[in-house]
């Protein structure tokens, strides 16, 4: 892909990173859901 | 209580020490070398390549691998976490090897160690980054020597000492996480400078933070890993609340740190994308990045998670491995691999077998240390008496 100023640079690299943010963050907290749901919920704090 | 005499009695022709003893007669020989003949008669480290396997292995790696300290007096004193209690003596025992061996390391490196001590005296500014990596390391060795002395009191029957020392522990702990967090990620910082020599993909404005979350990787993988081999060559040794916690020590930090490496995978993809480095990916480097970031990242995330899920020990143990592994390849990488990446390959640096065998005496030299440490010093056990909450 070709930029011709920085402003196009930054709108294509950001673009991408601000739709990998929303992914990160749900997919981080699905993947601690995942690392956890099997123990018991007994008030301790699991880590 | 293991008393000296007990050991002398034993022969001392074991096959570790005949080998560690082998290893450190080689490595005298090449320290007599390098410090009569200079680098040149024992690296081949250029003004292409002036850091070199000492650099990368001995320094990047032992930093990196020596973290458990701060991880895991940081998750016990900080955070609470007392069923980990266990395992703080034997990650500061391994953090303070491992620091005490990097400066020995850096000091054959630099050469004229009695020089050392000069940036804090002779020095053109404090705007170094490398400044504040020798302060950081130099004050966190010192933390580290201190959170190790009570192990030391006790068997040295040092009462007060130890008991002064003990009430410190909640002000060396958060000393060591400042200055762990300050050092670990300006040794990514040093790299900053070389955007030219470093290949774009290991290069990144974020490449302080990307150390930074590794060096927490590795100390809990270096714990749990640590943890596997004291329990396998050292079991009898340790006392019943060690035994007991090894389990939860193996779960506990295997689950951090397969939520860690999953943070570590996602930043290392936004280093990508915001400097819009796809492309080279199609590369001979980009097939071998993605060794590492799939191989030794997303990887050991994924048996990490499963064995945590499966209550898997062995597979947590091995994944350990697996981490520390990447954790090396990474600091190689960037140090070695990835720099330099434009010169031909014939003025490429490869490490003679003699920085080899220098990197193999101080390992031996930490194993021997640790091994004689933990058969006389209460690290894996309590000393009968001092039953109390310790540090």
């Amino acid at each position: 892909m070709d930029f011709f100023t920085l402003q196009d640079f930054y709108t294509h690299t950001k673009g991408i990173a601000y739709i990998l943010i929303v992914v990160t963050l749900i997919g981080m907290a699905a993947f601690w859901l995942y690392l956890t749901d099997h123990e018991n919920d007994d008030g301790e704090f699991h880590f | 209580m293991f008393k000296l005499k007990d050991v002398l009695n034993r022969s001392l022709l074991t096959p570790f020490n005949i080998i560690a003893g082998v290893i450190i007669l080689i490595g005298l020989v090449i320290t007599a070398l390098r410090f009569f003949g200079g680098l040149a008669t024992v690296t081949n480290l250029s003004d292409y390549n002036p850091w070199g396997l000492w650099i990368g292995f001995d320094l990047l790696c032992g930093v990196a691998l020596a973290a458990g300290g701060y991880v895991t007096s940081a998750a016990v004193y900080i955070f609470g976490m007392k069923k980990y209690h266990s395992a703080v003596r034997p990650a500061i025992l391994t953090g303070f090897l491992g620091y005490a061996l990097v400066v020995l390391a850096l000091s054959y490196d630099v050469g004229r160690p009695w020089r050392l001590p000069y940036p804090f005296v002779v020095q053109a500014g404090t705007t170094s980054v490398l400044f504040e990596v020798g302060a950081c390391v130099l004050l966190y060795l010192l933390v580290l020597f201190v959170e190790f002395t009570p192990a030391a009191s006790e068997w040295l029957g040092f009462r007060r000492a130890r008991n002064l020392v003990v009430r410190l522990t909640m002000v060396l702990t958060i000393l060591g996480v400042i200055l762990s967090t300050l050092h670990q990620s300006s040794l990514g910082s040093l790299f900053l400078i070389a955007p030219s020599k470093l290949h774009p993909l290991w290069y990144s404005q974020y490449i302080p933070v990307f150390f930074f979350i590794s060096s927490i990787v590795a100390g809990l993988s270096m714990v749990i890993l640590e943890g596997s081999l004291t329990h396998r060559y050292f079991a009898d040794k340790m006392d019943e609340t060690h035994l007991r916690e090894k389990e939860d020590v193996v779960f506990g930090f295997g689950k951090a740190a397969s939520f860690v490496l999953a943070a570590y995978f996602a930043i290392k993809v936004f280093g990508i994308t915001m400097d819009n480095n796809w492309h080279y990916l199609s590369t001979g480097y980009g097939a071998w990045f993605l060794v590492e970031l799939l191989g030794f990242v997303a990887l050991p995330c994924l048996l990490y998670s499963v064995g945590v899920r499966d209550r898997n020990i062995k597979l947590i143990k091995w994944t350990s491995a697996l981490a520390v592994l990447g954790i090396m390849v990474n600091r190689f990488n960037v140090c070695l691999v990835a720099f330099n990446w434009h010169l031909p390959s014939s003025e490429r640096y490869f490490p003679s077998w003699m920085e080899i065998g220098l990197s193999l005496f101080i390992v031996t030299v930490g194993v021997a240390a640790f091994k004689f440490i933990v058969t006389f010093m209460p690290i894996l056990y309590e000393h009968p008496e001092y039953k109390t909450p310790h540090a």
